[in-house]
């Protein structure tokens, strides 16, 4: 866990006061809705169809079980019981009211959350990898870097008006699970042949309507000099980015039309004005960070204990173990993902009493602490193996056990047209219709890794473009309709996915997957090749003719 | 989306209304005819020609307070008189999402 200092709490309290009387001189009339909506939008408020909608970071993804039920008590209080886990580490409250935002806010304030820089073109949350600090092999936690770069970028004038919202992902894995090839800036910590610590930088990805996936920009920049290298990056965009534009305004647009090698060069030059200037970081202020970010007293435990040798008879809690049970980097622990994707539930929400109730087991079993991942799943990050039987009976209590992780039914969906006013067409029901056609969990076993990512508009909140799967919402003659893509990826090896066909109404979305699905378990080469292989190696083509030979 | 200049170019071609959020908690309101505002489409004025649908929708951009984000919005109009949303979109915004609400087991 991190432990906030006194300077982070007062400027919470500041801020949220700030903001009360925003909003009173703008229910007041006071404040005009185009000088009020800035102001909002920096707190993380936007105007969806039925209500404001309201973004909560999660910075890097952790979250103390008091948190967690300050977010619970949120959703019950203000909302409607349920909030919605994003793509980006954020929550969502889909029903909040203005005259109760401050109130809401300040009860955030309370266990250091809050909602700056959620919207707005600035620096949004800092992401990382959900297993940061957990997950064998990993270089060092990457949350340290997240944190240092969220302190200096928080409230940065020079980064608060840029041409667009700039978001940055940072992994210290081999594994990349925090997508750090699709965000503006995407950061991969490793060790240089010196065995120094530092960064390969990637730039210039991200999705929405034109989709890149992020080159790398420099190989290796040591870890005392990330503040300068990215400051460096963002003065060259704020520079050169298109503020005239919307369409053309974020840091990909800028990378693709200079090319990289330019853009690198320009963003060299500006570094070395700057990388010798009070924005290296000495090792005392790497440590001080460092040393704030606290760590479980792990106990010495078996690999193997007893209680998890016989519930290895229950072929139901085997199941999920194997599905949902990850290895630590400690012996005798585990890394649990909690699926909020149920059979026909809505991907990503969670109730306040399945906060309430993982907030109480994350504090039995997992030394207080909850993960938040960009599959909109959440994860326990310290768990005994001997806890393992206890906590499966628990969560499958509270529907928190569907044990689909990384599973055809894990899918990626945006709020669409139930909820966004930007949308196209519904995603919600997709996800659900989809679920439900592959509830039965051993034809979801045989068929493996799948990932399905749904986006009602091409905003591509829902990561479409990088699903196994994805599937976009468009609208035609006002009626919804569906573009389907295959052989998108969001991991290490990023792709975009590739147009399988014309686009299919919104009742045919499930049959035209189905048929993929289908297509893929003829085609693959052997039961362990997986989706996302079978379509590399074969390319889309014998995938269109078997989905579109009878339609 | 709200900016009055683009609204001006608006041109209906059919029954319309006009719709907005409300201020204070966001609700999906819509303009009566008698310069006020109802969260029931039941209650909401109908323009038929493109000048009356300017006209209403001036004085519900007028209304900065009360309500944010107006713009006209089509309706049906059905046989028994009621009013329905003219698309999917205004018939969610209207009668709530398609979905149930997740709620506690
Ligand atoms: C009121 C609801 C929302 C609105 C109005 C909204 C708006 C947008 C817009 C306009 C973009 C495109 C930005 C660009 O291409 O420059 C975008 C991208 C994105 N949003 Fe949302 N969004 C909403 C909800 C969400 C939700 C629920 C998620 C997560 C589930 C999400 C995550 C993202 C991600 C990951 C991207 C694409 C990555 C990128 O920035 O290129 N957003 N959003
Ligand atoms: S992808 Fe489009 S429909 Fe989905 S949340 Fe984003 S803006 Fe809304």
């Amino acid at each position: 866990m991190y432990a906030y200092d006194e300077l982070d709490r007062t400027l919470l309290h500041e801020r949220v006061e700030e903001f009360r009387d925003q909003v009173k001189r703008r229910l007041s009339g006071e404040l005009t809705e185009d000088e009020f909506k800035i102001l909002r939008l920096q707190n993380g408020v936007y105007l969806q169809l039925h209500a404001y909608m309201f973004r909560v970071a999660i910075p890097y993804g952790t979250l103390s079980s008091k948190q967690l039920r300050a977010l619970a008590h949120v959703a019950r209080r203000y909302d409607r019981g349920y909030g919605h886990f994003t793509t980006r580490q954020n929550i969502q409250f889909n029903w909040i009211k203005l005259a109760e935002l401050p109130d809401a806010l300040a009860d955030l304030a309370e266990v250091g959350i809050h909602a700056m820089q959620t919207s707005g073109n600035n620096m949004r949350n800092v992401t990382s990898d959900q297993w940061a600090g957990v997950a064998p092999g990993e270089v060092e936690d990457p949350r340290i870097w997240s944190e240092l770069l969220r302190q200096h970028t928080t409230l940065h004038p020079e980064f608060s008006f840029l041409p667009r919202k700039f978001k940055i992902a940072i992994t210290a894995s081999e594994h990349d699970r925090a997508a750090i090839k699709i965000h503006d800036i995407g950061l991969r910590l490793h060790k240089n042949a010196d065995g120094e610590t530092g960064f390969e930088v990637l730039v210039g990805g991200g999705l929405g309507r034109t989709p890149f996936i992020a080159k790398t920009i420099k190989p290796f920049v040591h870890g005392r000099d990330i503040l300068s290298y990215v400051e460096a990056i963002l003065r060259v965009y704020n520079q050169y980015g298109r503020r005239d534009n919307i369409y053309k305004a974020r840091i990909k647009i800028l990378v693709h039309e200079l090319g990289i090698e330019k853009f690198g060069k320009e963003v060299e030059e500006e570094w070395q004005q700057l990388r010798d200037s009070a924005l290296t970081l000495d090792d005392a202020a790497i440590e001080e960070v460092r040393s704030r970010f606290s760590y479980p007293a792990y106990e010495k435990l078996p690999h193997m204990p007893d209680e998890l040798k016989q519930a290895a008879h229950d072929p139901v809690f085997e199941r999920w173990r194997k599905n949902s049970v990850f290895p630590h980097k400690v012996q005798g622990y585990s890394i649990v993902t909690l699926s909020l994707k149920p059979v026909g539930g809505p991907p990503g929400d969670a109730t306040a009493e399945q906060m309430d109730v993982i907030a109480d087991l994350a504090d039995r079993y997992s030394f207080g602490e909850i993960r938040v991942g960009h599959e909109q799943n959440l994860a326990l990050p310290h768990v005994a193996k001997r806890d393992l039987p206890a906590l499966w009976k628990a969560l499958d209590k509270a529907g928190l056990a569907t044990p689909n992780v990384n599973l055809v039914s894990d899918i990626i969906a945006c709020p669409g047209l139930d909820y966004c006013s930007l949308a196209n067409a519904r995603s919600i029901p997709i996800a659900q219709e989809l679920t439900r056609r592959f509830a039965n969990h051993d034809t979801a076993g045989l068929i493996g890794r799948l990932h399905i990512n749904i986006s009602g508009c091409i905003n591509a909140c829902g990561h479409h473009h990088v699903g196994h799967i994805g599937i976009l919402g468009v609208e035609k003659n006002g009626e919804e309709f569906y573009q389907i893509t295959i052989g998108g990826r969001a991991d290490e090896s990023a792709a975009l996915g590739t147009l399988i066909g014309p686009s299919v109404p919104y009742a045919e979305v499930a049959d035209v997957v189905e048929d993929i699905v289908e297509a893929y378990l003829a085609l693959r080469d052997s039961p362990d090749e997986l989706f996302i292989d079978t379509v590399k190696r074969l390319g889309v083509e014998p995938f269109r003719e078997r989905v579109y030979a009878t339609r | 989306m709200t900016s009055p200049l683009e609204q001006k170019k608006i041109r209906i071609t059919g029954p319309s209304v006009v719709t907005a959020n409300r201020t204070r908690d966001g609700v999906v309101i819509y303009r009566t005819a008698q310069q006020g505002w109802s969260a029931q489409l039941a209650d909401a004025a109908i323009v038929r020609t493109s000048d009356d649908a300017r006209a209403l929708l001036a004085e519900a951009v007028a209304d900065d307070v009360g309500a944010i984000g107006a713009y006209i919005a089509p309706v049906e109009i059905k046989d028994n008189g009621v009013i329905a949303p003219g698309n999917l979109r205004e018939h969610i915004r209207s009668e709530g999402l398609t979905i149930e609400l997740p709620v506690s087991a």
